[in-house]
């Protein structure tokens, strides 16, 4: 039996049980009431009776899919040892890539046999055999649990037990697990990344990836190749990464803190009604299309600007990635900048204006220092978007790693990097796709650090004035 | 001199700096404007040629001997006949002058590649039109269509013109008898991903990215809303509840290609589930849109008045009942505002699909969540890439198309918050 079909068992059973126990208290409260004198209002609790059918359904169904759970996890190393044993026992020459092996096994078609060694034929149907044993063992345990808990389910409800808290326990669990999840992803981030991560590092040397100063990850087919060795040391990708942030960073925070400035000191209420909606429209645009509009609007625009004045300047150059990443920041800084202006208390403005200051010199020394840690807060967040972004680097960046910080050249990204090792048809096993994962480990733990910084600082900020 | 003398001089200075800071922020939100602008006139400038199609009527001889079939043949017997023939044969007729092999490939290539399809499409739909001679409307090919829409100036040196001027002769011939003509480029939207321009469309990519979108909204909206019940109102002040919402707070500024190498290495490596599939593409995005709607729905939650919760308390309700009867519907309106603007932004996303996979030439229309498909977004990306320039103007219809998808969902999502936003 398939798997979902002893799902959809299990949520008839359930449903049976549901029925079956609510059915069962309400004949209870029906006998009650007719014992019970009419004049007499029964000081008894009362719990709905659908309360008692749920607590039926969960007794049937919770055990049972749990069950489930650890089966389909154990059923698979359970049959391959098995078959290993299988294998040993009957002296099979399986050469020497065991694994291999077992896999061309496992793919063998039922319908299409005609041409395959008889060993193998033999160790193909032990497999099938261990399979069906073990689907039908699958479905005998569960199902066989399912009903035992359903009569004991449906024995254990009386009137005296606090069904609705039962029930009500059970949700809250329910919901304590989804919160969970956004742990069980850091989890998984962390331990993907880092696992592959340490297979990288045990093939190249941790300092080797973090100061060498060459990144070539080709790895030559025949050992004569031109550029055989690969050379995996990551600062020029580091480099570059920060410089195209950096370009970013200088059109977007003085933009976005004056645009923010602007729309809530300055604006009517109107233009910023409007404004502030068409400023959501620049965030809300996917970012392959600012990597589209950069790699063929912008960059050619630069580079002939360029020539004109007389600069040689690279046709995927890091100016051209980083401004159009700038303005794709801009609305992000300045929603948080917006933010933090406004929790400045208005009797700051206000003591400010009294003194005679002009509207400038109040928000240029009073409200812009108070606000200073709201707003550094959001730049390294905002330095964390521009490092982690893809699209337009991946589009409009280089892809050769040149060791520079001049802004007409062509630099490549930790991201582009990661992009370009990972697609594509590869063996996941080799230090190029390993290399990869290193970089993600990196990635993840730089805008980890700015990301707990800058939380941690916007937080402290606005308990200031709460 | 006294202060306020002093003062006074000062004055105009002051005032004229005040300018200058008002006059920056202007400036820097017109900056912002102007941008917006520039990308997408500049991008709409581009799309429009890709809605038109270009099309060149032929005589066609559906000649029942020449063929092989007659009208009572069964489809496998049409599908095998080369109806490729039948088209060069009526290009031949129009030019009987072409003899040199170079200039009959020139000939041959006005039509695009996929007119043989087309005219064995029409003859499966239709089998009357067999042995008859047919006025048939093909597509151009993309260098025909390009100079056309003067994407290629026909007064350009030959030299730098990618077509010849024999080819433009015939161009001109066809076009001097009314053979060509541009009509709505319905094909655009009703068919799959192509390696040639001129037949390339979006409904593949449109249909992966419903199919993807579909599986994160039915994987995130759940667990986005018992969560944010969960931490709004039933999580008591201890460590582990700070360390939760430090993960989901941590989680939405991760970098979204992080969550790609997740998918890669968890659901691909290790679970095995299909590659360039919508439903890995589906719960990778899920993964990563999951904050942003547990952050919208908690703040929809803190919204709703404590009143509306102590009303309930105050007639008997337990506090789940209270939750699921009362609150969670009052904060309805700002989750479903929230879902879909997380929704659209999974719908913009790019870079973790590319991690797994998603980013592969795929011609057929994905049937389900488990077929190999691609979305708009990469579909975007990958023409690009593409060398032709015919595709060119297909990448700026399609980022027009996504575009007017998101712009779409939040306009719904601000209809919503409109429509439901009570003041309590």
């Amino acid at each position: 039996m398939t798997v979902s079909a002893i799902l959809f068992l299990l949520v008839l059973l359930a449903a049976f049980s549901y029925f079956m126990g609510r059915q069962k208290i309400h004949a209870v409260y029906q006998q009650q009431r007719q014992n019970v004198d009419t004049n007499v209002r029964s000081k008894a609790k009362f719990t709905l009776p659908k309360y008692f059918g749920y607590v039926a359904a969960l007794w049937s169904l919770v055990p049972a899919l749990l069950v489930l759970l650890v089966i389909e996890i154990i059923d698979e190393p359970i049959i391959t040892t098995q078959l290993t044993d299988y294998m040993v026992q009957s002296n099979l020459n399986v050469g020497n890539n065991f694994d291999l092996y077992l896999n061309e096994i496992q793919n063998l078609d039922a319908n299409n046999l005609a041409d395959v060694e008889h060993a193998k034929i033999k160790v193909f149907e032990k497999l099938n055999h261990l399979n069906k044993i073990a689907s039908t063992a699958k479905s005998v345990i569960v199902l066989a649990l399912a009903i035992l808990m359903t009569i004991f389910g449906l024995k254990k409800i009386t009137v005296g037990i606090p069904a609705r808290q039962y029930f009500e326990k059970a949700i809250e669990i329910i919901l304590l697990l989804a919160a969970s999840i956004a742990v069980l992803t850091t989890v998984g981030i962390v331990l993907s990344v880092l696992f592959e991560s340490i297979r990288f590092f045990g093939e190249i040397p941790v300092v080797d990836f973090m100061f060498g100063t060459q990144w070539s990850p080709q790895t030559a087919i025949r050992a004569d190749q031109v550029g055989s060795s690969a050379a995996f040391g990551a600062v020029p990708l580091f480099i570059g990464t920060m410089l195209i942030s950096f370009v970013a960073l200088t059109v977007a925070v003085p933009l976005g803190l004056m645009s923010a400035i602007f729309l809530s000191e300055y604006a009517s209420s109107g233009f910023r009604a409007f404004a502030k909606p068409v400023l959501e429209i620049l965030a809300g645009i996917p970012t392959v299309v600012y990597g589209f509009f950069a790699a063929l609007t912008v960059a050619p625009f630069i580079r002939e600007l360029g020539q004109s004045i007389g600069l040689s300047v690279a046709s995927e150059s890091a100016l051209a990635a980083g401004l159009v990443m700038g303005i794709m920041i801009i609305p992000f800084v300045s929603s948080l900048a917006d933010d933090v202006i406004s929790a400045v208390p208005q009797a700051m403005r206000e003591g400010s204006l009294g003194l005679g200051a002009t509207k400038s010199e109040t928000i240029v020394k009073v409200l812009i220092p108070a606000a200073l840690p709201g707003i550094v807060g959001g730049v390294l967040l905002a330095a964390s978007r521009a490092i982690g972004e893809t699209m337009i680097v991946v589009m409009a960046a280089g892809l050769a790693a040149n060791l520079t910080v001049n802004p007409l050249n062509a630099v490549t990204t930790v991201t582009v990097q990661i992009v370009t090792l990972l697609t594509g048809d590869q063996e996941f096993d080799s230090a190029k796709t390993l290399a990869a994962f290193a970089l993600g480990l990196m990635l993840f733990l730089t805008t980890l650090v700015l990301n707990i910084i800058a939380l941690h600082v916007v937080r402290k900020y606005r308990e200031q004035y709460d | 001199m006294n202060i306020t003398q002093k003062v006074q001089k000062s004055l105009k200075k002051r005032y004229l700096k005040e300018k200058i800071f008002k006059s920056m922020g202007f400036i820097s939100v017109a900056v912002a404007f102007l941008f917006l602008l520039i990308l997408i006139s500049d991008i709409t400038i581009k799309a429009l040629p890709a809605f038109v199609q270009t099309q060149i009527v032929l005589q066609v001889d559906l000649n029942e001997q020449d063929l092989g079939i007659t009208q009572q043949s069964n489809v496998d017997e049409i599908r095998q006949v080369d109806f490729r023939r039948v088209i060069r044969a009526a290009l031949k007729k129009q030019f009987p002058q072409v003899k040199k092999r170079k200039q009959k490939k020139d000939l041959y290539s006005l039509v695009s590649v996929g007119a043989e399809y087309q005219l064995r499409d029409l003859v499966l739909e239709n089998r009357e039109i067999l042995g008859t001679t047919q006025k048939v409307t093909f597509i151009a090919d993309d260098d025909v269509d390009a100079l056309i829409k003067g994407v290629i100036d026909r007064n350009d040196e030959e030299s730098g013109r990618r077509v010849k001027d024999f080819k433009l002769k015939l161009i001109e011939t066809l076009e001097k008898n009314g053979q060509i003509e541009k009509n709505f480029n319905w094909q655009f939207f009703s068919s799959g991903d192509s390696r040639e321009p001129e037949l390339a469309g979006i409904k593949g990519a449109v249909l992966g990215s419903l199919y993807t979108l579909l599986v994160t909204l039915l994987m995130t909206f759940p667990v986005a809303v018992a969560a944010a019940i969960y931490l709004e109102e039933f999580a008591p002040k201890n460590r582990m509840v700070d360390f939760i919402e430090i993960n989901i707070n941590n989680l939405a500024a991760v970098p979204s290609i992080v969550f790609g190498l997740l998918g890669l290495a968890v659901f691909i490596n290790f679970f095995e589930l299909p590659r360039s599939a919508p439903i890995v593409g589906g719960i990778v995005l899920s993964l990563m849109t999951l904050p942003t709607i547990i952050i919208a729905s908690r703040s929809a939650i803190k919204a709703v008045p404590p009143s509306l919760r102590e009303a309930a308390l105050g007639l008997g309700a337990s506090k789940m009942q209270t939750v699921f009867h009362h609150v969670f519907p009052a904060a309805l309106p700002g989750i479903l505002t929230g879902t879909i603007i997380g929704m659209a932004q999974a719908l913009g996303e790019t870079a973790p699909l590319l991690m797994i996979g998603m980013v592969a030439f795929i011609v057929d229309i994905p049937q389900s969540v488990t077929d190999p498909a691609t979305v708009l977004p990469i579909q975007v990306y990958l023409w690009a890439d593409s060398p032709e320039r015919g595709f060119l103007e297909k990448t700026s219809a399609a980022i027009l198309v996504l575009i007017a998808f998101l712009i779409t969902m939040n306009a719904i999502a601000i209809y919503l918050r409109k429509k439901f936003e009570k003041k309590w």
